[in-house]
């Protein structure tokens, strides 16, 4: 079987380039470069890992943003990583045809593929809002998580339910970790996530063949352990109190925190201020929005996206809110206000909770 | 139920039925199924949107300004687009107008996507029905590379040694024994008609387009800051621009930004000219020499659209896409539309699984109902409530609704806009010259200039015999994606122009605040969208949502029968359509993904347990 090397010494590239590919791989995982060679060994001797993608209710925005990865770019993933045998959205065959793959790639490979959802089952109506086959939805996803070596939820429908889960919730969408309780499922929200983290997390599973360590509510640490407020480009003005108050007013023209038209990024784990989107081109922010918060648990029912933060339903990883830009405190006045705004929120919010929040991340 | 007549077919349902679930390649599930005659011809055909969502109404009681956002994730494909018909819909209910740069912005961001889908849909979700991987692998690359240079000189990636090398990339694939996307497919049917060499040009371009697709995606990036589901703003665009002031490295629109985006424009002209229409035009040339003409459906009789891309905002007679409805086939009679009548756009719910009052009658989208009602039944039903083994469309039988246009079935899409504007221009309207010479160079290059270049004969279809087809419907897409592309850069130089004579103004924020809203507003925003006219209806009350309402164009298309039995554009589009192999369905899959089906876009109108949950009465 044919390994992602010899696909790339095929197409001509050279062993340089390769190397060259390998640490960025490592980069883009946030890797140190002593880890490197292990990518390398990894992509020079592994076969390629089966990967069933299922779509339950969702708007195929996470296969979107799959595809446009750029390292790697989609089309090595799928021709020479992984062996994505089955995703309704790409694939060749159509019904009883498609089906049959299905069964024979989950009794040839039985516990060693990956299921890969987007989206997630409802569950009123007997599971007839999504309609496979003749079949609920449901059924499939069980029947195809029961012999999965690991399961990946990919995005805000799969990780927590999302749009069609926002109240009031119509169709009991449900995300699938409630659904598959014996198995730990890998969080991968956003809607969609950045092309690249789900790429990042994939090549990460093949290279190292383990799941990525993953913060308490099963997210990978390696991109969901910061808020885009901590690495945002806009943070300076954050901290000098510097703040857009209307749209197109001269602020924005100049680029000034958008906390004040309703940003979530004080309160959004993501990677979107470090990666970036689309090969690093911008983010929301950068372009002129705020962040609406989509890769956090229910953020389509935390008030309006224009609303400044108030009633926040953060869980802390490694800070909380009067942590936050803590560094400033005590320099600029109207940061410390906007600071104290956030903690008091966060404080009438969680209270009972709040100290728990303290405790690092364990996994 | 025995065969009957509707606008021209005779369906019989008494033949060797079909079931194809699911049908892949498409947005969402969906369902076909198909009776055949003794021939193999598809004689009757059902289809079925399988999925349902609600979004309409997690809307009520929300802030209208964040509608947007909800309605996008109605579907990651065509992003964006959605999104665009709310902030109109708000800014229609309330008055608001927008800056001209605003304008320009949105404009070029929908052209994106137009160019986007449209090439993702051909080459990722379409040419599989057309191409056949597996016989790449027997293309003579030096005769690939000369194919190419022929269809289009001016491609620079066209060395036999490129070709060579995706061959041998593919063969290793193939002998690996892992065929990922491509197992199972109908490799080697008959119904596959392209040599070995187009079906290696073509298996090429997919893997470049994947490559490149991504890159034009960037514009929606730098103008909504992500794709796919970039953010919009009603009011304006939330993009300000800052050319040469403090701090105009940092601000959202600037210099390099603007550089940055005219280069995307300049590789979407660019990818439309040398790939994706050449490609077109020559499949669509040796499928046509090989007699397959199917496919028309309603196309050949009834289309519609909104009207799009307007070249002076908010004035609708310049529309460089022009809308209207045309029946019976007569492309000299253009009826006018209007998304506010309550007797023009009406959605029927006889074979959907929703309950009327009155089922004989259709509701306006301002005076709609949605309970469901969901109870697969019928004397030709098989199997249990969770099971389906057939469904009966004599009875209710799919999620979608059936909106009728003064109670007329009609296709929406690509081909209908350039049916319209094709009529448009025939009787002079200078907006849309550009549609008739498109489609005129290219039944001249299908007709003649390919076939005399391949050494096969000559034909003399008129367009209108060409465009009604499932290779007029894939033709359409693509002139319409490389006329997107070209409006764009006109839409760019007018922004550059805009700013040149001093206006950076982005967002009109007169009525953002609640409280300069009137007590009660409604409003529509349509929307060209990809797949064909989307409307929102918006109902305000108290500075929150009353009501939304979405009829997306494959509710248009992916019909079931309504209450006359009239049949949608899917349906019709199979009728008539001989089959290579019935355990195979590629002609089924060829027409049904000719109109790029989105079922997430279709079915998102739902409630639970027989709860009405929503009813709109009109002022």
């Amino acid at each position: 079987m044919e390994t992602f090397y010899e696909v790339m010494r095929r197409k001509g590239i050279s062993r340089r380039s390769f190397l060259k590919y390998c640490s960025l791989t490592a980069t883009s995982l946030g890797l140190a470069p002593s880890f490197v060679p292990q990518i390398a060994h990894a992509m020079e001797n592994k076969p390629r890992t089966p990967v069933l993608w299922l779509h339950g209710l969702e708007c195929t925005c996470c296969t979107e943003s799959f595809i446009r990865s750029a390292h790697p770019l989609a089309k090595d993933v799928v021709l020479s990583m992984i062996s994505l045998d089955y995703d309704d959205t790409l694939m060749a065959a159509a019904g009883h045809q498609a089906e049959a793959i299905l069964e024979e790639i989950m009794t040839k490979y039985k516990g060693q593929y990956i299921l890969a959802v987007e989206g997630n089952p409802p569950l009123n109506e007997d599971g007839m809002f999504c309609i496979q086959s003749g079949k609920p939805f449901i059924e499939k996803l069980k029947h195809v998580a029961k012999d999965a070596k690991a399961i990946i939820a990919w995005g805000s429908c799969a990780s927590w339910g999302c749009v069609q889960a926002a109240k009031p919730n119509p169709t009991q969408a449900t995300p699938i970790h409630k659904v598959i309780t014996d198995k730990p499922i890998i969080k991968v929200p956003g809607c969609p996530p950045i092309p690249e983290v789900m790429t990042g997390v994939i090549t990460y599973m093949l290279t190292f063949d383990r799941v990525p360590e993953l913060d308490r509510q099963g997210r990978p640490k390696m991109f969901y352990s910061q808020r885009i407020h901590d690495k945002c480009y806009r943070r300076p003005h954050f901290d000098a109190g510097q703040f857009v108050e209307a749209w197109d007013d001269e602020s924005a023209r100049k680029g000034y925190c958008l906390y004040k038209v309703g940003c979530k990024g004080p309160t959004t784990y993501n990677a979107c201020s470090t990666v970036q989107w689309n090969e690093g081109t911008s983010f929301p922010i950068k372009a002129g929005h705020g962040c609406i918060g989509c890769s956090e648990d229910g953020f389509w029912d935390k008030g309006s996206f224009y609303d400044r933060l108030t009633d926040i339903h953060a869980f802390g990883i490694e800070a909380n809110a009067d942590q936050i830009g803590g560094t400033a405190a005590g320099v600029v006045g109207a940061a410390v206000a906007a600071h104290a705004a956030i903690s008091v929120a966060k404080r009438a919010r969680d209270n009972s909770n709040a100290r728990k929040s303290d405790a690092p991340a364990s996994h | 139920m025995g065969a009957y007549e509707t606008q021209g077919f005779r369906m019989d349902n008494t033949g060797r039925r079909i079931v194809v679930d699911p049908v892949t390649r498409i947005e969402g599930h969906m369902r076909c199924e198909v009776n055949l005659d003794s021939n193999n011809v598809i004689r009757n055909a059902v289809s079925t949107g399988t999925m349902w969502r609600g979004l309409e109404v997690i809307l009520k009681g929300r802030d209208p300004r964040d509608a947007w956002a909800f309605v996008e994730r109605i579907c990651g494909v065509c992003t964006g687009c959605h999104a665009l018909a709310s902030v109109r819909a708000v800014e229609d209910a309330l008055d608001i107008r927008i800056p001209l740069n605003a304008h320009l912005i949105r404009e070029m961001m929908a052209k994106t996507l137009q160019v986007h889908d449209h090439a993702v849909h051909f080459y990722h979700l379409h040419a599989l029905d057309w191409v056949d991987v597996v016989s790449c692998l027997k293309a003579d690359p030096k005769k690939t590379s000369e194919l190419q240079q022929m269809v289009s000189p001016s491609h620079p990636l066209s060395s036999p040694g490129y070709f060579r090398d995706v061959q041998n990339r593919l063969k290793k694939f193939v002998e690996s024994g892992q065929l990922g996307p491509f197992a199972n497919g109908y490799w080697g049917s008959k119904a596959y008609v392209l040599p070995p060499e187009a079906n290696l040009m073509a298996v090429t371009h997919y893997l470049e387009a994947l490559d490149l697709q991504k890159e034009w995606v960037k514009v929606h990036t730098i103008f909504g800051g992500k794709n796919p589901h970039p953010n919009y703003l009603v009011g304006g665009v939330p993009c300000a621009i800052n050319i040469d002031g403090n701090g105009a490295a940092g601000a959202p629109i600037n210099m390099e930004r603007l550089n940055f985006v005219q280069a995307r424009i300049q590789e979407m002209i660019d990818f439309n000219n040398n790939v994706y229409i050449p490609d077109v035009l020559a499949i669509g040339t040796i499928y046509k020499q090989a007699g397959w003409l199917y496919g028309g459906g309603l196309a050949a009789t009834n289309v519609a659209d909104y009207g799009t891309y307007e070249k002076v905002p908010y004035d609708h007679s310049t529309h460089q896409l022009p809308g209207g409805v045309i029946l019976n086939g007569d492309w000299n009679k253009i009826h006018e539309i209007d998304p506010r009548d309550p007797e023009q756009v009406q959605e029927f719910v006889t074979h959907s699984w929703y309950k009327y009052g009155d089922e004989t009658k259709g509701l306006h989208p301002w005076d709609g109902i949605t309970e469901a009602n969901y109870n697969p039944e019928g004397p030709n039903f098989k199997g249990t409530r969770t099971k389906i083994e057939q469904l009966d469309e004599s009875a209710k039988y799919s999620w979608i609704k059936s909106p009728r246009w003064r109670g007329h079935a009609v296709e929406v899409g690509p081909l209908s806009r350039y049916i319209l504007g094709y009529a448009h221009a025939t009787q002079g309207n200078k907006y849309c010259q550009r549609v008739k010479q498109q489609v005129d160079e290219a039944a001249v290059a299908i007709n003649s200039a390919l076939p005399k270049a391949l050494g096969m004969p000559e034909t003399k279809y008129s367009a209108k015999q060409l465009l009604p087809t499932t290779i007029g419907r894939t033709l359409a897409r693509a002139l319409e994606s490389q006329y997107a592309a070209e409006m764009m850069m006109d839409d760019f130089k007018q922004l550059i122009g805009n700013i040149k004579a001093g206006d950076t103004s982005t967002a009109n924020i007169e009525k953002w605040d609640p409280a300069t809203w009137p007590k009660e507003a409604k409003g529509v925003g349509t929307v060209a969208a990809p797949r064909g006219m989307l409307g929102h209806w918006i109902r305000i009350k108290d500075g929150r949502i009353e009501n939304y309402q979405c009829v997306v164009p494959t509710t248009w298309n992916g019909s079931p029968r309504d209450h006359k039995g009239q049949i949608g554009a899917f349906e019709a589009s199979l009728m008539n359509t001989p089959m290579v192999n019935p355990e195979q369905p590629l002609e089924i899959l060829r027409t049904l993904h000719s109109f790029d089906p989105c079922l997430a876009c279709s079915t998102h109108v739902m409630s639970e347990d027989g709860q009405e949950m929503s009813r709109v009465t009109v002022r």
